[in-house]
């Protein structure tokens, strides 16, 4: 036995040895303590005992009794719903965009882009206090509208759909490249050849275009799925706190409530809710495919 | 075959189609018979494919018309024409498997599944598909299956007219030779109308019932492979036939042309009419070696370059003066020329063509 696993732990030393794997070693060593070791921590301690520091404890489930038991099933839900509405609006906004930059604008496709690129240019919450300036009450859009016009308008500031439009601004180019790459991955004689076979131009998108188009719509929607799940700038600067996203929840719990093994649980939770989804989705489509291997 | 044995079937007006200030396709008239293998040939920018895209539907004549049976179609879409291309590209369905893509004009008309599949089978086996790649994704296919993937896809929905934009054009030599002939062969089975395009006259003359030579976007001969071959109307289409030596030559005296080559007044065939200056042709395979200037009408001396082997024949590359000449045999002829010795080559009259420019 001894032996056996003297000889095991030469060949594993050996095998980390070969040339390979023995320069994958500092890149290694960086996922291990910048990726791993965070998310490890951040599961011991959503099992330690509320309220506390340290990670050398008993582990309970505490934790994620609380969750269960209060209502924090609304700020997943909030989260949840928010980023599949911003991913179906930025799949339907983006398609005809994407389309027209791979196919139709021809010399124009690069100012376009660049229009789409240059706000990231600027931080987010400059962008989004820009967005609550114009759209506050007595601000560019209703202080214009009431001096010029004489209408007096609520302001649409603080409510769910401006969170959603938010986001929708913000992911808008993460949907948007990945889906102009996909769009521009579908063959101009593979569509012709559908059209010349009887296919009309809804039937052509069908049958062609959106299945040859999809691993960048997919690429597109995991991307801005991800991005808007954990989103949290939009719902406090442009929805005022009044809808509470489960991101939200971890901030307090880590900040103000000074409860990191709750922040933990509930980091924890959304994390295994994220990785599941698309996990999901991958399972369904082939990632060999998406990446252009095969 | 010549065009007046058939109906006009596919006929052309003065198609002619300019992108900005370009003209692709210059003011084309042509009949295409039905049940025709009808060819087009011309060198890259000739302007072939737009005029095929244009028959397809996939781009609209800037002016003149097409008429399919006497029925103007310029402006019908590609989705409405009973017509067929099979592209360069072959432009399968890469989601789809071999049985998908042969269904799928049959699908989109409606089809009920069982009797998709039935047709689709009818024409794999047409095609030599073996039945169970059916199911098989067609990006496993080979090239050559790939191209009875696309040639059974345009055929089931019963096209009237199949057209070809180069669909060989990425194949080895060999298959190459092969997919020629199958595709001769399903033209005779289905009787359908070909229209075909290509920069080979080679795969032209094998396939085509006439051929039509494109350059600069007109159509400069439209004629039968074997017309084309012995009677090419000027440099252009000569030249486009493969190697050939060609002689810049005017009006001499007796029936006799002149060129600027030592020794050069020839015994000319048949002179059109006007004549007055143009090109000799003659083909390598009609240049012989002599012993004696007797033996040929014409004869010149040169001296053997150099010497390529190209299988069944030999060819030489002889130098008169500055000018190159071709000359082959056949590898079984007996011929003791050596390079850089000095030789006796020479043609017969009739084996000559005179062209203009």
């Amino acid at each position: 036995m001894a032996m056996a696993a003297e000889r095991v732990g030469r060949s594993l030393a050996g095998w980390l040895w070969r040339p390979g794997q023995r320069h994958a070693i500092p890149i290694l060593l960086l996922l291990l303590i910048g990726f791993a070791a965070p998310l490890l921590s951040i599961l011991g301690f959503s099992f330690a005992p509320p309220r506390t520091f340290s990670l050398w404890q008993l582990p309970t489930l505490e934790n994620y009794r609380t969750i269960v038991a209060e209502t924090f099933y609304q700020s997943f839900l909030w989260s949840l719903g928010m980023a599949v509405v911003t991913v179906v609006i930025l799949v339907l906004i983006c398609y005809p965009v994407a389309y027209g930059l791979a196919r139709t604008f021809g010399r124009w496709a690069n100012l376009v882009t660049l229009l789409m690129v240059l706000p990231l240019f600027v931080s987010e919450n400059v962008r989004l206090y820009g967005w609550v300036l114009f759209f506050i009450k007595g601000g560019v859009l209703l202080g214009s509208l009431k001096s010029l016009l004489g209408i007096d308008v609520e302001s649409v500031l603080f409510t769910p759909g401006i969170i959603i439009f938010g986001m929708v601004y913000v992911y808008l180019p993460f949907m948007l490249f990945p889906m102009t790459l996909g769009v521009s991955m579908v063959p101009r004689e593979v569509t012709e050849a559908a059209s010349d076979l009887g296919a009309s131009r809804l039937q052509v998108f069908r049958e062609v275009e959106l299945p040859l188009a999809m691993p960048g719509i997919v690429i597109g929607c995991l991307l801005t799925f991800v991005l808007a799940i954990g989103a949290i700038a939009e719902a406090k600067v442009l929805g005022g706190q009044t809808v509470i996203p489960v991101t939200h929840d971890i901030e307090i719990a880590f900040t103000y409530a000074q409860n990191w093994p709750l922040g933990a649980a509930l980091a924890v939770l959304m994390t295994l809710l994220v990785g599941g989804l698309v996990l999901a989705v991958l399972r369904r489509f082939d990632l060999d495919r998406i990446l252009g291997r095969r | 075959m010549t065009a007046s044995d058939h109906a006009p079937f596919l006929e052309l007006k003065a198609v002619t189609k300019q992108f900005g200030g370009l003209t692709a396709v210059d003011s084309i008239d042509l009949e295409v018979g039905e049940g025709e293998f009808f060819t087009i040939v011309g060198p890259s920018g000739s302007g072939k494919t737009t005029l095929l895209r244009m028959l397809a539907g996939m781009e609209t004549p800037s002016s003149g018309d097409i008429l399919l049976k006497g029925q103007r179609i310029n402006d019908l879409p590609a989705n409405q024409r009973p017509t067929c291309m099979v592209f360069q590209s072959l432009a399968l369905f890469p989601h789809r498997t071999v049985g998908q893509n042969i269904e799928f004009s049959l699908k989109i008309r409606g089809v009920a599944p069982a009797e998709r599949r039935v047709r689709a089978l009818q024409l794999m086996r047409q095609l030599r598909l073996p039945e169970d790649y059916y199911g098989k994704s067609v990006t496993k296919c080979s090239g050559g299956e790939r191209q009875r993937v696309a040639l059974a896809r345009a055929l089931a929905y019963d096209p009237q007219i199949l057209f070809f934009d180069e669909p060989l054009s990425a194949i080895d030599y060999k298959l190459r030779k092969t997919l020629e002939k199958e595709l001769k062969d399903i033209h005779r089975e289905t009787g359908k109308t070909f229209m075909y395009i290509t920069h080979s006259l080679e795969e032209a003359m094998v396939m085509s019932d006439r051929i039509g030579v494109m350059r600069a976007g007109r159509l400069v001969q439209v004629g039968t492979p074997d017309q084309i071959y012995t009677t090419p109307k000027d440099k252009f289409v000569s030249e486009f036939m493969g190697e050939v030596n060609v002689i810049d030559v005017r009006l001499g005296t007796n029936g006799r042309v002149v060129s600027d080559m030592p020794g050069g007044s020839f015994a000319a065939p048949s002179l059109p009419a006007g004549f007055e200056r143009g090109h000799l042709v003659i083909r390598p395979e009609f240049m012989r070696f002599l012993r004696r200037a007797e033996e040929a009408e014409n004869s010149l001396v040169g001296r053997i370059y150099n010497e390529y082997a190209l299988g069944s024949r030999i060819q030489y590359q002889v130098r008169v003066g500055t000018h190159v000449f071709v000359v082959e045999r056949l590898r079984q002829q007996s011929f003791a020329g050596q390079l850089d010795a000095e030789v006796l080559i020479g043609w017969d009259a009739r084996d000559s063509i005179l062209v203009r420019d």
